[in-house]
């Protein structure tokens, strides 16, 4: 499953991404695989999102979030 | 102020580094440039507690020595160029305590380059609060470095770090972290070997960095990309698998040496504030109320400032008349550079009233849920997010503006946020509007509530806003942008603003304004003072004696005749030549040469249109007297036709100009400043110059 088919307070864990370039981004925030990620809530329009990781709120857009796979 | 040690402050964004900055540097910094980019360097001094003397450099905060925006890339290259004054001794690695997991990421990286390093550990009382314990001295034996404790916003640690600077080695003392040299075996060494490079993780640097390192020569980059052709060196999945590495490290030594009690569960402040200021119709209202708030304030507390400031003007001006000799000189000072000085300075409450509000938006972390609630709105039109507060700003001023627009990182969506700010209706407008429709419409009520006048002012405002859209909207498609564009932000949590850093905040730019813009300024002025004072040959002198004749003494009053000189020797002076020159060009606006006049003189500030037209329509007193300029140019027929000057469709055709005219020295100023390069104030001078004259034309032509 994508991140960005996840609900709110949809909860998954990190197994690997789908874009090597956006991937890097992600994994120097500490979105990496293994961690748990939960969505905290939308933006009133619909994107992006913010998310929990790593004990942190991080916000991306919904075509980013696409390109991780969620165990 | 000569340096003994200097000290680099590295770390992630929202870490509190501006802070520990300033505790350390006090009032004492200064922004500077770093040689050949375009990123400004603020540096500081502290005094060490042996008496010596450290440079601190603030460089910009960063998640990974792999750059993504232009401020980001800076970090690599002080810290890598060994040969530069700006090489560090030692670095100080800022850390948020209560996030230590994605803050040592930029740690490790600093570490394995192996240049001397201290841990400063912030927010200590947060990690606390959110129930993380480290065991410090565990951390630091792990590390192999000097790890001190603070807590920057109480000024709590701020003097151990300092002896801790002072006790710094020269050699870097700290652990390996990873097998850098497993990444990439053969690259790294035959680098190092080549360009004599010791350290494994310098040498991978370079090998990912080359292209954008000054320090390199052509030929030395050429030959780092023909060796990774040989190696077949991957930089994406070379820093994908070395990112990985890191957070092994990273995770084991954590493990280790940091425990968080399991949560008690339950909201955090942050989140339940976030679920109004971000809810679905909350959200929106909410943030067009504190515009609200801010746009009046600017108006409101600016005003009395700024009346302040103009006057200390007039008296400073009254005094150089009174006790300096008469003559051109004393002239040229208080009419051009007197005059032109107080254009600028008097926007100086408006801009740090601006400033302020930015910073405390900033510091309490609400600017990053606007850019989060925005986003998408603003991408539709090539903007971003970060784009909506610069466009609000310039409602007050695009110069402050223009500076704030350094947050965007993207470099497509910062220029073209720059390239249209101006087009919003700045308050240097506001006068002309007023003069201009006061003139032309009718005070009277429709539907009920609603004043014709007051609808023709809202309609400019709302014009200049769909205008900046469409701009935006076109260049999304005419500029190529370097880099893909991407929002990966961190929502940090909301925090009390720290007043201080708010404080430095507005002195600091307002400061950067009246340096650079009042350079420009005081030119221009002193050019246009001389345009205007001065007529070719002798017509002036013929104009003297025309009026000294008794016909005119005799029956003109004095008060009058003066008037009426100075009005004729306008029309003969340099500008009044060029304005006849021009008038072929704005005939087919509705302009005539004395509107011809406004527009040069108005050039290096817009507001300077009323005043021009007070002159040229020899009215007394000064620009704020609106009520008789307004009399007279309603008053002024047109020679030839007996028709009035200004019609309905003059007074719109020129409102239209300067709604579109980029008739602001200031702000060109500045977009060079922000730019440092020419052809982005001279790109964005043209087009809108083009559209103002487009736009006035049209209106002219279908109004008359």
């Amino acid at each position: 499953m994508k991140l960005s088919q996840l609900k709110v307070g949809g909860k998954g864990i990190v197994k690997e991404f789908t874009d090597l370039e956006m991937s890097i981004k992600l994994m120097e925030m500490g979105c990496l695989p293994g961690e748990e990620i939960s969505v905290e809530r939308v933006a009133p329009l619909g994107d992006p999102i913010a998310i929990n990781v790593s004990g942190y709120q991080l916000s991306l857009r919904k075509r980013e979030a696409s390109t991780i796979i969620l165990l | 102020m000569k340096a003994d040690i200097r000290v680099a402050l590295v770390g992630n964004p929202n870490t509190g580094k501006s802070t520990l900055f300033n505790a350390l540097t006090g009032l004492n910094q200064k922004i500077g440039n770093f040689p050949g980019v375009t990123v400004d360097k603020k540096t500081g001094y502290s005094e060490l507690p042996d008496g010596r003397n450290a440079e601190i450099i603030d460089l910009p905060g960063t998640y990974s020595l792999y750059p993504k925006s232009r401020d980001e890339s800076i970090v690599f290259s002080v810290l890598a160029d060994r040969k530069s004054t700006h090489t560090p001794d030692l670095v100080v690695v800022i850390l948020d305590a209560s996030n230590l997991k994605r803050n040592l990421l930029l740690y490790t990286q600093v570490a394995d380059l192996k240049i001397p390093v201290i841990v400063a550990l912030n927010m200590m009382d947060l990690a606390k609060s959110n129930g993380i314990s480290i065991d410090i001295d565990a951390f630091a034996k792990k590390l192999g470095v000097h790890v001190v404790p603070i807590c920057a916003r109480k000024l709590e640690g701020i003097d151990k770090l300092k002896q801790a600077i002072s006790y710094a080695n020269k050699l870097a003392l700290q652990q390996n972290t990873i097998d850098v040299e497993a990444i990439a075996p053969q690259l790294i060494a035959q680098i190092g070997e080549e360009m004599q490079v010791e350290n494994p993780y310098f040498a991978l640097q370079l090998a990912h960095q080359h292209e954008h390192l000054s320090f390199l020569s052509i030929p030395e980059s050429d030959r780092i990309e023909e060796l990774e052709q040989v190696h077949a060196f991957h930089s994406q999945k070379a820093q994908a698998t070395e990112t990985i590495a890191r957070y092994n490290y990273i995770n084991d030594l954590l493990y280790d040496t940091v425990h968080k009690a399991e949560s008690a569960g339950g909201e955090t402040w942050s989140n339940r504030i976030d679920k109004v200021l971000t809810h679905r119709v909350f959200g929106f209202i909410i943030f067009f109320a504190i515009l609200m708030f801010i746009f009046q304030a600017i108006f409101a507390w600016s005003a009395y400032p700024m009346d302040l400031i103009s006057n200390l003007f007039v008296w400073v001006e009254q005094l150089v008349h009174d006790y300096m000799p008469a003559g051109p000189l004393t002239n040229l000072l208080s009419d051009g550079v007197l005059a032109g000085l107080s254009g600028v300075m008097v926007f100086i409450p408006q801009i740090a009233i601006l400033f302020a509000f930015i910073s405390i938006l900033e510091d309490t972390g609400y600017m990053a849920r606007v850019t989060f609630m925005m986003d998408k709105l603003m991408r539709k039109v090539g903007l971003n997010g970060k784009s909506v507060v610069p466009l609000i700003g310039g409602f007050a001023c695009a110069v402050p503006s223009i500076m704030s627009t350094r947050t965007i990182e993207n470099w497509k969506d910062r220029m073209i946020t720059i390239m249209v700010t101006p087009l919003v209706t700045c308050s240097a407008r506001l006068p002309i509007y007023t003069l201009l429709i006061a003139l032309v419409v009718p005070n009277k009520n429709v539907w009920w509530i609603f004043n014709m006048q007051g609808l023709a002012l809202t309609a400019m405002y709302v014009l200049s806003l769909v205008s900046a859209v469409v701009v935006a909207f076109v260049m999304k498609f005419i500029l190529k942008g370097r880099e893909r564009g991407y929002f990966i932000m961190e929502l940090p949590v909301y925090r009390m603003p720290r007043w201080n850093n708010v404080l430095l905040t507005m002195y600091d730019r307002s400061k950067a304004f009246v340096v650079q813009a009042g350079k420009v300024i005081i030119a221009v002025s002193v050019i246009l003072w001389v345009l205007a004072s001065y007529g070719p040959g002798n017509r002036f002198e013929r104009i003297e004696q025309k009026y000294s004749q008794p016909q005119y003494t005799k029956t003109v009053p004095e008060a009058d005749l003066k008037r009426m000189v100075a009005s004729e020797k306008l029309e003969n002076s340099y500008a009044g030549v060029l304005g006849h020159v021009m008038e072929p060009a704005i005939k087919p606006l509705g302009f005539d040469w004395k509107i011809g006049i406004a527009l040069i003189t108005s050039f290096a500030a817009r507001e300077v249109f009323v005043g021009t037209m007070a002159t040229i329509y020899s009215v007394d007193g000064d620009a704020d007297n609106i009520q008789s300029v307004q009399q007279k140019m309603g008053n002024a027929k047109n020679p030839q036709t007996g028709q009035p000057v200004f019609t309905f469709a003059v007074a719109f055709s020129l409102m239209m100009f300067y709604a579109f005219a980029m008739q602001c020295a200031s702000t060109v100023a500045t977009v060079y400043r922000e730019t440092k390069d020419w052809r982005w104030p001279a790109a964005q001078f043209a087009y809108m110059t083009v559209l103002a004259y487009t736009i006035s034309f049209i209106t002219y032509q279908l109004l008359k």
